[in-house]
């Protein structure tokens, strides 16, 4: 290999070698390299290996949680959280941007692109995941009556309502198919919430929160938004591994790897002060895309790209290399000459 | 019997070289601009410089190699739609595959990624080489992200759920939906896997203009206290300012 200093090349500025950024022109030996049987071996290769994993492992397939069978198996947690949407208290309720603006957007010192881009998929949970679907109820007069009165009291009432129903739904059961709440003072409340309950037990509410009300629809946002402000998904996921304090999204169901590739976007958020953070997600985010920025720009940035020389992990991957090189000059330099010093103890 | 060796003038081989009428074509100039940044020689080369002999030069081929499977089991998969997967135990057995080659594509792309930062890949003009395999990388986890919530299992609900909070603290949720089944699914399908593949090819191409990179020149020779053997010169592989 051949040493290259600054360049004499017509039209450039002559500028002096830099190790992390130059390479000298090779002028050693080139071998017979077979790329297209290299990668149809690789081919071949992960072929076998997928299948063999395919076979052995699968892949996972947990059925997912409908608002019917949340309601099915926790009928009073989808109760206790049904009050919440009405009542505009529930996470989605306050979420603030993309959903709407009954919230504080994340934000790091003056910056909140959450904030600037604003609301792009409203959400009020009050009227969409409970009035709404309500009306579309047929036949129930004592029903549309409840609504009509609920909807046509002034806020103070409603809050009074709803704050009494919330009190006395925490000590509810479920027995027979109805939903028992201790009495109390909730007016119409009491009988929008139970027909609410026995809409999603039928399956019934799964259909009416879909987002567009064209025949066609692949948004899921509001029953997903909805079915995870309860606490039946999250004690589900809990279950499986899968919270934010393990770890969360970067793992699946089961026993299989994830997406073990956002381990470092993971890490952030069990770690001060990301993880107790009312910012964590933007905190995170930057950090992220720092990171990301630095990685790319890695043979711009001097010292950084100094690391791979200072580490010497090269001498581990170009040994043969460094080793034939030795070899070389030992037997041009002859017997009587003096051995070069090892690769190990030169210094890059 | 005689064979006539006389050149087809109709043939598009004797229209296609360099007539001086069609310098200023584009066609012509791009061909040209191909040919010479990648002749075939190097485009498909069979000879490889002698310090190409580790195991870590495996990684990358490895890599195309799984995103070959992913981009493969993906078509399968997209052929008999959505649903097949949670329906079919064939269905199933493709999903699997592309599960798992997904998983070997990142572990591959991953070590790939490492053992060229410590080899410092990026020396002598390959800065473009490095960047369009980080952004690969970078790409790839997207799209990987996308599919995870295309599953329409209880993985795709959790991890939508939970990964709603990062996206709309960013003010991309304005836009990138992740509980939007139907916009995922197209991302997921489409838009991510074409610039994925874009950038590998681009990315592929450029590792063959300027080649594998050389070892460090360094250890021998300034251990002994001399400058690296050989005369300054220019060199493809030395940056101009």
């Amino acid at each position: 290999m051949t040493a290259a200093d600054p360049t004499d090349s017509p039209g450039h500025r002559r500028r002096r070698f830099n190790p992390d950024r130059d390479v000298a022109e090779w002028h050693g030996k080139y071998l017979p390299y077979d790329l297209v049987k290299e990668f149809l071996l690789a081919l071949v290769v992960v072929c076998v290996l997928v299948a063999g994993l395919a076979v052995i492992f699968s892949s996972p397939d947990d059925k997912p949680v409908t608002v019917r069978s949340w309601s099915a198996a926790d009928p009073v947690d989808f109760a206790q959280t049904a009050i919440t949407e009405l009542d505009g208290t529930s996470a989605i309720a306050t979420y603030g941007p993309p959903y709407n603006t009954a919230g504080t957007s994340q934000s790091i010192g003056p910056i909140s692109p959450q904030k600037w881009l604003g609301v792009h998929h409203p959400i009020d949970t009050a009227n969409d995941f409970v009035i709404t679907p309500l009306k579309t109820l047929p036949d129930r007069p004592a029903l549309d009556a409840a609504i009509a009165t609920y909807t046509a009291a002034p806020p103070a009432q409603q809050t009074k309502w709803t704050t009494a129903y919330e009190k006395a739904v925490a000590n509810a059961t479920f027995a027979q198919g109805a939903l028992n709440v201790p009495s109390g003072r909730y007016g119409p409340v009491g009988p929008m919430i139970s027909a609410l309950t026995s809409m999603a037990r039928s399956g019934a509410l799964d259909g009416a929160l879909l987002s567009t009300r064209q025949f066609y629809s692949t948004d899921y946002t509001k029953p997903l938004l909805f079915i995870a402000n309860g606490a039946y998904l999250a004690n589900l996921a809990q279950g499986q591994h899968l919270s934010g304090s393990q770890w969360g999204m970067m793992n699946e169901t089961g026993s299989y790897p994830g997406q073990a590739w956002l381990w470092l976007y993971t890490l952030w958020y069990q770690v001060p002060p990301m993880k107790t953070s009312p910012n964590a997600d933007l905190q995170v985010w930057a950090i992220m895309m720092i990171l990301t920025l630095l990685l790319a720009l890695v043979p711009f940035i001097p010292g950084l790209r100094s690391i791979p020389r200072w580490t010497r992990v090269y001498r581990l991957i170009w040994r043969q290399h460094y080793r034939d090189s030795s070899a070389a000059k030992t037997a041009t330099r002859g017997p009587t000459a003096a051995p070069p010093p090892s690769p190990v103890s030169s210094t890059a | 019997m005689t064979i006539d060796t006389t050149p087809d003038k109709t043939a598009p081989d004797s229209v296609a070289a360099d007539r001086p009428e069609d310098a200023d074509q584009w066609t012509a100039k791009l061909r040209h601009a191909a040919v010479e940044a990648l002749p075939p020689e190097r485009l498909l080369p069979d000879r490889q410089p002698a310090y190409v002999a580790s195991w870590i030069y495996v990684f990358g081929v490895l890599t195309l190699a799984a995103l070959a499977v992913v981009i493969l089991t993906g078509v399968v998969l997209a052929i008999f739609g959505p649903s097949w997967w949670h329906e079919s135990s064939t269905g199933l057995f493709v999903n699997s595959l592309h599960l798992w080659s997904v998983e070997v594509f990142f572990f591959s792309m991953v070590v790939h990624l490492w053992g060229k930062f410590f080899m410092a890949a990026w020396r002598g003009r390959r800065r473009a080489t490095w960047i369009t395999g980080v952004v690969a990388f970078v790409i790839s986890v997207g799209a990987a992200f996308t599919g995870y919530l295309a599953q329409q299992n209880f993985d795709s609900q959790w991890i939508s759920t939970q990964a709603k909070d990062g996206i709309n603290a960013t003010g991309a949720g304005a836009i990138f939906n992740v509980t939007n089944f139907g916009q995922m699914l197209m991302w997921h399908i489409m838009l991510l896997p074409l610039v994925v593949v874009l950038l590998v090819g681009l990315h592929v191409l450029l590792v063959r203009r300027r080649g594998v990179v050389p070892p460090f020149a360094i250890p021998l020779e300034s251990a002994a206290g001399v400058e690296p053997a050989g005369p300054p010169r220019t060199t493809p592989n030395q940056e101009q300012s």
